[in-house]
């Protein structure tokens, strides 16, 4: 059971301001979700392994080079920067 | 509207590209369906005519194709039908959109979808919901429900869409086109807005499964910028055989379960019985792991979408609120730009991957995606495609299920174990309930479109359900 106690851990987890209206809207409808899926507490996973992936894929490298088939030039980077200043992306204070 | 490849070619050749794709942004200007969140029609016109004027060859060239709104096209508003992305402008194209570009395809306009392409009804667009051709009180199904209604419309003979869990056959079955969910890996996703990485894919509409062949044919191939690319020659054209003789189709019970329409249901075995007629044969299968596809896709699938929106922080693009220290501005960047759907995803990804949760989800969903893999595999041994219902019931009315979530859900229940498993499968008209399309949902083995698409094509073939449009759409 998610309580809007949890969802407001879970959503300062997921830096997720939620309201009072939120928090009361939302735990209704996700616990019936999270009931449905504790069906696979009854399925035995003894000994399988976790398949993160569907293909047989191992780490893939590249050479350690500059593509410049998919790089952005400064200009390009910035361009949808909601604000920017001396040709960096402008972060709000840290405190 | 509703024109071929074929037909759309000779009319270029006897006129022009131009007045092709006039003709379509004309029909989508009148349209009720709001298939579209944007168009781009000074940029297609002048690139028809350039084809026009250079006599630009290519498999597309001057046909006019619409492209789903998670897939980055450089220039062109690209929001993921989210608020967060709104007036967001690609830098780059996606690899799919490079390829079509270098094929002769004219980009008329960025489609509808579930925002983020979390639905399986357009209903969660920050736009607005489309409306299904064959019935403007109906959902055109999700996620890619803008790209199928385009289609099924005739306001584009091309569009491609995304398939998470369903995204591009859902909407297929509830439009009445087909749509192809290739095999993880096939086409690159460079490009492509994540939300679940593991388990998408891009993937072709058309009217026809000859169109659609030919717009894989376009988009499929290797691309060393997405490191799940996969490196094999391809060529699917010499796949459009109208022969079925001795394939053998599998037809697992479980995907006629409770819930599913007996309309449909009858349906799907008269499509087998008709494939049997052309020289197939069929035999039950057992997928007993089928039942718990659902949960573990909808584990893996938040839990990876809870990591990948991460990134919309209002930093690089994007919404920002004003500013105030940094982890609230992030917080409430999310909070504005978000909707609900996309929220409430976020919440149960980041719980199912949160300490204390994380063995009991996110890990059990994995090792049950294993078995469900291996029912996929069990069944491949004896035969050479699955056939079974693509949705368990024609398209609902806009509005039915929305506020329900867990409902909206059990409708992915035949969808979502093929991208868990990351094998191919099409979506075909093959009948009609009280007016509405109902389509079948054929499977492969890993990297076997080929035989996929011949059962596709044969059905096609010798039936005529591809060929019904939606009257006064």
């Amino acid at each position: 059971m998610i309580t809007s106690k949890d969802l407001e851990h879970i959503g300062w987890l997921a830096r997720l301001e939620l309201s009072e209206k939120d928090k009361e809207e939302y735990a209704p409808k996700l616990n019936p979700v999270l009931d449905y899926f504790s069906e696979l507490d009854e399925v035995d996973t003894e000994g399988v392994e976790p398949a993160y992936h569907v293909l047989q894929l191992s780490n893939v490298f590249r050479e350690d080079e500059v593509n410049t088939k998919c790089s952005l030039d400064q200009e390009e980077a910035l361009s949808n920067a909601p604000n920017k200043q001396d040709g960096f992306f402008k972060a709000p204070r840290m405190m | 509207m509703w024109a071929s490849i074929n037909e759309l070619k000779e009319r270029i050749h006897a006129g022009s590209s131009e007045e092709i794709v006039a003709q379509y942004l004309d029909r989508i200007g009148k349209s009720k369906l709001n298939a579209f969140i944007h168009t781009v029609g000074e940029s297609a016109l002048s690139r028809a005519k350039e084809i026009d004027k250079n006599d630009i060859e290519g498999p597309l060239a001057g046909i006019p194709v619409a492209i789903k709104d998670n897939i980055s096209t450089k220039g062109i508003q690209t929001t993921c039908a989210s608020n967060i992305l709104k007036g967001y402008i690609p830098p780059y194209d996606a690899h799919v959109i490079e390829r079509l570009k270098e094929a002769g395809a004219v980009i008329i306009g960025k489609t509808n979808m579930d925002e983020f392409a979390m639905g399986t009804s357009t209903e969660t667009s920050f736009y607005g919901a489309t409306k299904n051709p064959w019935d403007l009180d109906r959902v055109p199904g999700g996620s890619s429900g803008g790209s199928a209604a385009a289609v099924a419309g005739g306001e584009a003979p091309l569009a491609l869409g995304s398939d998470t869990g369903g995204s591009v056959r859902c909407p297929a079955s509830f439009c009445g086109v087909v749509g192809l969910k290739p095999t993880y890996g096939v086409i690159s996703r460079y490009g492509l807005i994540a939300y679940a990485n593991s388990l998408e894919q891009i993937g072709p509409f058309a009217t026809s499964v000859r169109d659609v062949v030919t717009l894989f044919d376009v988009i499929a191939g290797y691309d060393p910028r997405d490191s799940t690319s996969v490196d094999k020659e391809v060529n699917y054209s010499s796949a459009l055989m109208n022969d079925v003789r001795g394939l053998n189709i599998g037809v697992p019970d479980e995907y006629f379960g409770e819930g599913t329409d007996e309309k449909v249901e009858k349906a799907v075995w008269d499509a087998i019985h008709t494939l049997e007629d052309l020289g197939a044969t069929w035999k039950k299968v057992a997928m007993p792991h089928t039942k718990y596809a659902l949960s573990a896709y909808y584990i893996i699938a938040m839990s990876e979408a809870s990591s990948n929106l991460a990134r919309f922080d209002g930093m690089r693009y994007g919404l920002r609120t004003e500013d105030q220290d940094w982890h609230t501005t992030f917080s409430q960047v999310r909070a504005a730009g978000f909707g609900d759907e996309v929220k409430r995803r976020i919440l149960l990804g980041t719980y199912a991957l949160s300490a204390g949760y994380h063995d009991k989800y996110y890990l059990k969903a994995l090792k049950v995606r294993t078995l469900i893999k291996q029912d996929f595999e069990r069944a491949f041994k004896d035969v050479d495609v699955l056939i079974t219902p693509t949705m368990p019931y024609p398209a609902f009315r806009l509005g039915e299920k929305i506020d329900d979530p867990m409902s909206l859900y059990l409708a992915d229940v035949d969808t979502v174990p093929i991208n868990l498993a990351g094998v191919p499968s099409i979506s075909i008209p093959c009948g009609f309930s009280d007016g509405l399309p109902i389509g079948m949902q054929i499977i492969g083995k890993h990297f076997d479109e080929a035989t996929v698409l011949r059962t596709a094509y044969t059905f096609e073939e010798n039936t005529d359900f591809h060929n019904k449009r939606p009257e006064g759409s």
